[in-house]
């Protein structure tokens, strides 16, 4: 059987207790929001259906395309789960399958569970789901571009959080380890964009009822539409800084002291004291957003073509 | 496919097979806890925790080199830790010219990689073991015990359940896909990139389908049998005197490794 692991699931022992334990407190709280809404709003049939939907994004992830060279494009999961289900039970869907890809698999430590949940099961739900909700009442076109978009920022979300929590934690280099997963995961985070969008297609196509107003997915609230915003604005606006010019987010985690809490009982991390270059880093957010901008317009294209083939094909 | 083709508990009958699965999971969580704690370069805890997951895989009948061979699985992560050898500054061990970089490997980047990459291949090795001795629903019904979230363990639950139901269905739809695309000589078979990605897509979109679908008809089966919100199990778990015994050494142990990781 194919199955893949993804450089998102980080083992035990490659992040510090302070960080693996920070993660695991927001990643609990967000948690028990998410169940005590679940309990609240749904019936005991949403839970053998969240359930199966969990092995679903299990199985889907062993779906894969060739690219080139060897290698294949697959499906995370995360963005696609929070719209086609509503967010709450998109996060506890992939909590489920971190957890079981974590227990059963160890791909992915125990002890840092929460912080692989938090990047690939949260955040990803949180823009996917906030990105589509703000266009739901658009064309179809525009929601398919939008969640293509979203599955990409959420790819890159997941890995921008990885990066992060291995700099705090002194396993890496801040700069090299954001080029490398940013750069990695922008390749990757396309392939997660092209399969959610023609997923959706294909839902829409057979059975629109589930993603009409009345679904799962549309009884997410307004809030939904701010959270996904901020997190989408976090990694494109922390992206390019802490890949371009480290030295401003060293300094800071310096000065707040926050490096040496995040790093209690770990070595030391290279003292950077190089002064904070505010004027340089605009410019290259603007290249990040400008980036970000370019890649939604390549989605936008691609949903158009999609659709106009798959209506040819009708 | 088999149903227990994603299993990896080894049946056998022995100390710790015989273990409350809380024990198991809380002596492990409690072992991979205790390696994010121990200094760098304490080479002596970490030759402890070792015998310790060694012991373990002894009393566990499946012999010393069982976690090992499976251990690796977390070393190409070390990649990521890689640039800790060269940021750390410290006495200049070796370094090397590529292309136009130079690169120096302290000594003390050295001990943290070093450190790191052990810390994990420990901790790994101890989470193979405990899925190894334990069945995975009595793992998740452990954690159900251990306050998880009904919500929670349910959809652990079905998502162990019916994830071998649908890799049969990924592998049949895998094999349509496979049928259907011929190759001529000299031509690759299938369109470009993104035609390839929309096909995948309509899979996805295909495999949620039946899913869906079937989600429904488990539903209805699970009420004509008396579903009522939460699983049932008829394996009670009781906690006897001897499961406290080896909590108490695990944990000695573990203090133990902490007292010498410590010492200068």
């Amino acid at each position: 059987m194919h199955y893949s692991p993804v450089a998102l699931h980080i083992p035990d022992g490659f992040l510090s207790l302070a960080v693996s334990l920070i993660c695991w407190a927001i990643t609990a709280i967000v948690l028990a929001m998410a169940v005590s809404r679940t309990n609240k709003s749904l019936g005991e049939k949403q839970v053998p259906l969240m359930g199966i939907m969990a092995a679903f994004i299990f199985a889907a992830q062993m779906l894969n395309f060739p690219v080139a060279g060897g290698t294949s494009g697959h499906l995370l999961g995360g963005a696609l789960a929070a719209i086609v289900l509503g967010p709450w039970a998109g996060m506890l869907v992939m909590t489920a399958v971190i957890a079981v890809q974590a227990l059963l698999f160890q791909d992915g430590g125990l002890l840092v569970m929460g912080a692989n949940i938090l990047n690939m099961g949260l955040f990803t739900a949180m823009i996917g789901y906030g990105l589509y909700r703000g266009v739901s009442k658009a064309s179809r076109t525009t929601k398919l571009a939008v969640a293509g978009f979203a599955a990409w920022l959420s790819v890159m979300g997941g890995a921008l959080a990885t990066a992060l929590q291995l700099w705090l934690s002194g396993t890496s280099n801040l700069q090299t380890v954001t080029i490398a997963m940013l750069g990695v995961h922008a390749l990757i985070g396309i392939g997660e964009a092209l399969i959610t969008v023609a997923a959706l297609t294909f839902i829409l196509q057979t059975r629109p009822d589930l993603l009409d107003e009345t679904s799962a997915s549309a009884q997410g609230g307004r809030g939904w539409v701010v959270a996904g915003v901020v997190i989408s604005l976090a990694v494109v606006l922390l992206s390019p800084l802490a890949s371009i010019h480290p030295d401003g987010l060293n300094r800071v985690a310096e000065d707040l002291g926050f490096i040496h809490t995040a790093q209690s009982g770990a070595g030391p991390l290279a003292g950077y004291s190089v002064p904070f270059f505010a004027d340089a880093s605009l410019s290259k957010i603007a290249a990040g957003a400008i980036g970000a901008l370019v890649v939604l317009g390549l989605s936008i294209l691609t949903g158009r073509s999609l659709q106009k083939k798959s209506q040819m094909s009708k | 496919m088999h149903s227990d083709a994603f299993d990896r508990y080894h049946h056998g009958h022995s100390l710790i097979h015989d273990l409350d699965p809380r024990v198991k999971v809380v002596v492990t969580v409690g072992f991979i806890l205790s390696n994010a704690l121990l200094p760098d370069g304490g080479w002596t805890a970490f030759a402890l925790a070792w015998m310790f997951v060694l012991t373990a895989s002894l009393f566990s009948g499946l012999g010393f080199g069982f976690t090992f061979r499976r251990s690796f699985i977390a070393l190409p992560f070390a990649l990521a830790a890689i640039t800790v050898l060269f940021s750390i500054p410290g006495k200049p061990v070796t370094s090397f010219q590529f292309l136009m970089w130079h690169f120096t490997i302290t000594d003390a980047g050295l001990l943290r990689f070093v450190s790191i990459v052990i810390r994990s291949w420990l901790s790994v090795q101890m989470a193979i073991l405990l899925v190894a001795v334990t069945e995975f629903p009595k793992i998740v019904h452990a954690l159900r015990h251990l306050r998880v979230p009904a919500v929670l363990t349910v959809i652990i639950s079905f998502l162990y359940r019916y994830l071998f139901v649908l890799a049969d269905e990924v592998l049949r739809l895998l094999r349509a896909r496979e049928s259907r695309s011929a190759r001529a000589a000299g031509r690759g078979a299938g369109g470009s990139v993104l035609w390839r990605a929309r096909v995948t897509g309509n899979m996805a979109g295909q495999l949620f389908l039946r899913s869906y679908e079937r989600s429904d008809r488990v539903y209805n089966a699970m009420l004509s049998r008396g579903y009522k919100g939460e699983l049932m199990t008829i394996h009670p778990h009781h906690v006897h005197a001897s499961d406290w015994l080896i909590v108490l050494l695990s944990f000695v142990c573990l203090v133990i490794m902490q007292v010498v990781g410590r010492m200068p």
